[in-house]
C-alpha cells in the first residue's frame, strides 16, 4: 500500500493508506484525531474542515495521499496547551454552539475566513462566507456573534 | 469510492503519458468534481493523476490585451485577483459565486472548464468572451469547446494548461442559482466585446449556448430594452428535480435581462 507523510499539528506522521483513503479518515481512523468530523460526506456541511498548508478545506473531499508533506492543522491543534484559541473562547463565551457537531469545522472555517478577510467582520459577510458549514440546530446567530468576536480577538493573539 | 492507483507527476509530460498509457486514467485538479463523483461511484477511474505537483500552471497575468489564467488557478484567487476587479470584474465576480470559500479554496478554474458541468458558471464566461483554451496540444477556440453534456473537445491524454480570456468593454454574470449546491439553475454571462455583444447561457441546457437573437439585439443598442419583443430561439432545456424546461426558459429571459442591467451600469473599458 502507498505510504503518505505529513506534518499534523505540527508532529511529523506517516501512514499506509488505500489510494481512496480520504484525508479526514486518515485523521480519524489512523491518527484518531477525532475532533474533525463527518457530517455529509458531500463536501457540503463543512464539519470536517481543516487547514492545509494554512487553506481552509473539506477534509472529505481530499485524497489523504494527496497531503504528501503537507502541513495540516485540526481542531486539536488550536490551543496552546490549557489555553484555547481566542476564536474558540470566542465560540465558548457566546456559546456559538448547540450539539456542538458542527462547531470543529465552524471553528476552522471562522479562522480561514480571518485569514482570508481581516480581523473586522461584520454579520453580512461572517453569514456569506459561512455558506460552506452547516449547523442542523439552525444556532446560526451566536455562531455570527462568536465568529466576530473571535476574529477581533484574534488580532491582539 | 472504489480504489485506484494513485500519481503525482512533476511534469506536464509525465501527466501526459501516463494519460496516454491508461484508457481509463482520469487527471484530477482541485478535485472538487472528480472526488465527489467518484465517492458516490458515478464514476471509476483504474489511475488518478493528480496536476497538484505540476509548476506554473497558476497565475493571471494581462498580456497584449488579454488575460491569461493558468489551469490550476483556484477561485479564490480569480475572485480576489487585482487584476480582473480593474479589467474583468464580470469574472471575477463569478468566480466569488462558485460553491462556497473551502471549495474556491481548491477548486481550479482548468478543472472547472475541463469537466464541463452544464450547471458549472466557467464555461459562460468562456464561451461570452470568445476565449481560447490553451491546452498540451493546441488551441481550441470556446464556440469548438464545449460539445455536449460533461464532454469537451479534449482528448483523453490533452490537459489544459490555461485559458486566454478577451477583454471585454464591458461584461456581467448573472446566476439564479440553486441554494443548496450554488450550481446554476441558468446563468447569463453576457459580454460587450470590440464589435458584437456575445451572451452566454449556462446550467439551462445539455452544456453552454449563445443566444443568437439577443446578441443582435444587443449588439445594435445595449440595453436591457433591446431585449423587449425578442424572441429567444432556446435549444432543448433541462428538465429535472431542480426546475423544469419553461421555467428555465423564463429563468434564461430573465437573467440575460440582468446581466445587461449590470454590464450597463459599468464603466466601459
Amino acid at each position: 500500500m502507498p505510504q503518505v507523510t505529513m506534518q499534523v499539528n505540527g508532529r511529523s506522521v506517516s501512514g499506509e493508506v488505500e489510494a481512496r483513503t480520504l484525508l479526514v479518515q486518515f485523521l480519524r481512523e489512523h491518527l484518531e484525531l477525532t475532533g474533525t468530523h463527518v457530517g455529509c460526506d458531500t463536501t457540503q456541511c463543512g464539519c470536517c474542515t481543516v487547514h492545509v498548508d494554512g487553506v481552509g478545506i473539506k477534509s472529505c473531499t481530499m485524497l489523504a495521499l494527496a497531503c504528501e508533506g503537507a502541513n495540516i492543522t485540526t481542531i486539536e491543534g488550536l490551543a496552546k496547551g490549557d489555553v484555547l484559541h481566542p476564536m474558540q473562547s470566542a465560540f465558548s463565551e457566546h456559546h456559538g454552539l448547540q450539539c456542538g457537531f458542527c462547531t470543529p469545522g465552524m471553528i476552522m472555517s471562522a479562522i480561514d475566513m480571518v485569514n482570508r478577510k481581516g480581523h473586522a467582520l461584520d454579520e453580512t459577510t461572517v453569514r456569506k462566507e459561512l455558506e460552506g458549514n452547516i449547523c442542523r440546530c439552525t444556532g446560526y446567530h451566536n455562531i455570527v456573534k462568536a465568529v466576530q468576536a473571535g476574529a477581533a480577538a484574534m488580532k491582539g493573539a | 469510492m472504489y480504489d485506484f492507483s494513485y500519481h503525482r507527476p512533476t511534469s506536464l509530460q509525465d501527466a501526459v503519458s501516463l494519460l496516454a498509457k491508461q484508457p481509463d486514467a482520469k487527471p484530477m485538479s482541485g478535485g472538487m468534481s472528480l472526488l465527489p463523483s467518484m465517492k458516490l461511484r458515478l464514476s471509476k477511474w483504474t489511475d488518478v493523476v493528480d496536476l497538484a505537483a505540476i509548476p506554473d500552471l497558476s497565475g493571471i497575468r494581462e498580456e497584449a490585451g488579454h488575460i491569461i489564467i493558468g489551469a490550476r488557478t483556484r477561485h479564490v484567487e480569480v475572485a480576489t485577483s487585482a487584476l480582473l476587479h480593474a479589467k474583468l470584474p464580470a469574472l471575477a465576480e463569478l468566480a466569488e459565486g462558485i460553491g462556497d470559500p473551502l471549495v474556491r479554496n481548491r477548486g481550479t478554474i482548468g478543472g472547472s472548464i475541463a469537466n464541463a458541468d452544464p450547471a458549472a458558471d466557467y464555461p459562460s464566461s468562456v464561451v461570452a468572451l470568445d476565449a481560447t483554451i490553451i491546452t498540451t496540444r493546441r488551441e481550441i477556440a470556446a464556440d469548438a469547446f464545449f460539445t455536449g453534456l460533461f464532454e469537451t473537445a479534449l482528448a483523453h491524454d490533452e490537459l489544459i494548461t490555461a485559458v486566454r480570456y478577451k477583454i471585454p468593454k464591458r461584461a456581467a454574470y448573472m446566476k439564479f442559482r440553486h441554494p443548496a449546491s450554488r450550481y446554476a439553475i441558468v446563468g447569463a454571462f453576457v459580454a460587450q466585446m470590440e464589435g458584437a455583444v456575445r451572451v452566454a447561457i449556462t446550467g439551462a441546457g445539455p452544456h453552454v449556448f449563445r443566444i443568437a437573437a439577443y446578441e443582435d439585439a444587443l449588439t445594435k443598442t445595449f440595453s436591457s430594452a433591446a431585449l423587449d419583443g425578442v424572441t429567444p430561439k432556446l435549444p432543448s432545456l433541462n428538465t429535472d428535480l431542480h426546475a423544469s424546461a419553461d421555467y428555465r426558459a423564463h429563468a434564461v429571459v430573465e437573467m440575460v435581462r440582468r446581466a445587461v442591467k449590470a454590464a450597463a451600469a459599468r464603466k466601459s473599458i
